[in-house]
């Protein structure tokens, strides 16, 4: 059963493959569906993630398209935040974690030891699952990343900066009048949004969402999911979630992940409404997770 | 059916009454164990206190003090220099032969002049340095009585014990009970007690050598054992990676915090004295002592509010592209910072009662002069007042549970500050 699949599912990537002009064929993986596209900005290749002696993420492949919309979804243990942590090396904050294969960015491969995580972290911006703002003024929060990168120095520039990234992340209406008063007074959507202010505020190329709206009430996480949509058109989101009928919203590719392995890779509405694999669709079906 | 659910009810109610009982009873093992403790409590502080108070008020005599010239000046030339050459001796006598004519045999003048302190010469010498126009003219001054009449001014010295075994004798009680009865014999603030060093006389002993000298020492310690456990503190929470040597490393500092106090005095007198040579007795080397035994607490204390500080906040400013030490000394050390210097704090307060190593390395010596810096001999509060409390005159009696009142004072002040600090900035998340 398995090695037919793995056999379709090579065939399926290939065929996609040669329509796009990067490699054809030439990735061979377990995975099913489409794992490349034209323009990736983000693409992994061949990636396993060791937290000490236990494996996290099992040879994971996958591109991430400029502009759009991935979710990675998956039942808990899964392996899809430790791969989306793994984009812009938030692992290697964890004693033991050990990575083998390749990711990069714009062709540059992350892990290089030319490579710094500073810099890198400035260009693939971070939203995590509990909105955690800095116990700082509001102001203070957007203009932290600005500042220590040295972005902007003088205050009007700050302050453009300041107003443009909570203005883009749908907050300066709300927060206009009180930028001095503290982050962690703002309601938890709120606060959140002011996650997402800071990390845009140093207009990073991509954005990690870890399960952003798994703290929020529905109309939070509506607002956010909005937020998110308008984002697309200026940055690339990979968002982890546990919510399908989320990921069904607000991406345009899904790719499912199955105790380490990628199983497989598709446009959104594909993966929702014609899984290829039968985990997927158990998963989707909601016989398991 | 119903039957058997009577029954299990019946059982559970046999049952109910002996928890509630069990609960009772452990309620009033608490009570007492909270009303004893506050007993003692109590206790303590009364007998301080009792012995205590009458410390802060000293007996005073006055005079009517003539500076004659010849006595004072006899040169006649004003100059500071002379006047410091001055008789003042004399014009007490002179003064005290004045108000008591009746007195005239030689030992019995004797007795007499003793009723003051020693100081008296001193107090008047300055007066009149001081102020040069006083010479010629007379004045009444008060000036400080010797600590046996202060003793039975203040009803120490009772006339039931015998003569020979009393420091007063019946003939210095009528001269005392005249002064009082003519208000020249008065009770009043002990100022003295907090401006001048210890001495050998229990009236003119004070506290501010001891004071000074806990200042300097705990200021050597607070210098050294806060940026050194702040900074090692750090480096085991946020940077070390995890291996056998960073836990023996932290094994032993848990160790260290549990070493018996007067360990660490005799290492610092091995160590700091016999092989650095630093001068014996001095605040520095105390602070150096003390460091060494405030820092496992000051080190444990800031471990754990950094560990208090949310791994989220890390999280957020790494992954904005902080660097780890931008992480931790822009977000993750302001956030901790109170509970460190809550840590700091009760150490130092630790540190200031502390005696046992003070004794080792030489801060036990009799130290008249009021220390000027930190390699100056001195002592601390708590040395002082074991020093006292070893003197065999009554007198400092009242002085040692006066000091102790000045220690305690320091001590509920700073652990007052840590509860401030704590309530204050403390943040919960």
């Amino acid at each position: 059963m398995s090695t037919s699949m793995e056999h379709q599912n090579a065939q399926g990537g290939a065929t996609s493959a040669g329509a796009s002009a990067s490699a054809p064929g030439a990735l061979e993986t377990s995975t099913v569906g489409v794992l490349t596209v034209d323009n990736p900005v983000v693409s992994a290749r061949h990636v396993n993630v060791f937290y000490g002696a236990k494996q996290a993420i099992r040879d994971v492949s996958l591109d991430i398209a400029a502009n759009a919309v991935i979710a990675l979804i998956g039942p808990s243990g899964c392996g899809k935040s430790t791969f989306l942590r793994s984009i812009n090396r938030m692992n290697d904050t964890i004693p033991h974690a050990r990575i083998t294969g390749e990711i990069t960015l714009d062709g540059r491969d992350i892990y290089d030891r030319s490579q710094d995580v500073v810099q890198l972290r400035a260009r693939i911006g971070m939203v995590f699952q509990k909105p955690n703002p800095f116990p700082k003024s509001i102001y203070e929060n957007v203009a932290y990343g600005p500042r220590i990168h040295g972005l902007a120095t003088a205050r009007p520039d700050l302050d453009e900066i300041v107003q443009t990234s909570l203005k883009k992340a749908g907050l300066w209406d709300e927060v206009k009048d009180r930028l001095d008063q503290s982050g962690t007074g703002l309601s938890g959507g709120q606060q959140q949004r002011l996650c997402i202010a800071r990390a845009i505020a140093v207009d990073p190329e991509v954005i990690l969402m870890d399960e952003p709206c798994s703290a929020l009430d529905p109309i939070a996480t509506a607002r956010v999911e909005d937020l998110i949509d308008e984002l697309r058109q200026n940055y690339t989101i990979v968002i982890v979630t546990h919510n399908m009928q989320q990921a069904a919203r607000v991406s345009q590719r899904t790719a499912y992940f199955h105790l380490g392995d990628l199983i497989e890779v598709g446009p959104t509405n594909e993966i929702f409404t014609n899984p290829r694999h039968r985990l997927t669709e158990d998963y989707i079906t909601g016989r398991f997770g | 059916m119903s039957e058997s659910a009577n029954a299990v009810e019946a059982r559970i109610a046999a049952n109910l009454r002996r928890r509630y009982r069990a609960e009772r009873r452990f309620k009033a093992y608490g009570l007492v164990a909270v009303t004893l403790s506050l007993l003692f409590v109590v206790f303590l502080f009364t007998t301080i206190i009792s012995k205590g108070y009458s410390g802060f008020r000293q007996t005073y005599v006055q005079l009517e003090v003539e500076y004659t010239p010849d006595r004072v000046d006899p040169e006649g030339r004003r100059a500071p220099a002379d006047l410091a050459e001055g008789d003042y001796l004399a014009v007490i006598k002179a003064a005290l032969r004045a108000q008591f004519p009746e007195v005239t045999e030689r030992s019995e003048l004797r007795k007499l002049y003793g009723l003051l302190s020693q100081s008296a010469e001193q107090d008047l010498r300055k007066r009149v340095v001081a102020d040069p126009a006083l010479v010629g003219q007379s004045e009444r001054v008060w000036v400080l009585a010797r600590d046996s009449v202060d003793q039975y001014a203040k009803g120490q010295v009772s006339r039931a014990v015998p003569e020979e075994e009393r420091a007063v004798s019946d003939q210095e009680m009528g001269w005392i009970d005249a002064l009082t009865a003519s208000h020249r014999l008065e009770k009043r603030f002990n100022w003295r007690f907090f401006s001048s060093g210890d001495s050998r006389e229990p009236e003119q002993a004070g506290v501010l050598g001891a004071v000074k000298g806990s200042f300097y020492t705990l200021l050597v310690t607070i210098v050294l054992s806060f940026p050194i456990g702040v900074a090692a503190a750090v480096y085991l929470e946020e940077f070390a990676v995890r291996n056998r040597f960073t836990d023996v490393i932290e094994v032993n500092i848990n160790n260290l915090a549990a070493v018996p106090s007067i360990v660490f005095g005799l290492l610092g007198l091995a160590m700091f004295i016999q092989f650095f040579g630093l001068p014996r007795s001095a605040p520095l080397v105390g602070g150096l002592v003390l460091t060494l035994m405030t820092l496992p607490t000051i080190i444990i204390t800031s471990r754990s509010a950094l560990k208090a500080v949310p791994p989220s906040i890390r999280e957020a400013a790494l992954g904005m592209g902080a660097s780890r030490v931008q992480a931790v000394s822009h977000h993750v050390l302001p956030l901790a910072m109170p509970g460190m210097l809550t840590g700091a704090i009760i150490g130092m307060a630790r540190a200031l009662g502390e005696s046992a190593p003070l004794l080792m390395i030489g801060m036990v010596a009799f130290v008249a002069d009021v220390p000027t810096g930190v390699t100056s001999a001195a002592t601390v509060l708590p040395v002082q007042v074991y020093l006292w409390s070893s003197s065999p005159e009554p007198a400092f009696v009242e002085r040692t549970s006066a000091a102790i009142m000045v220690l305690l004072g320091f001590l509920l002040a700073m652990n007052a500050l840590a509860v401030l600090l704590r309530n204050r900035f403390e943040r919960r998340w």
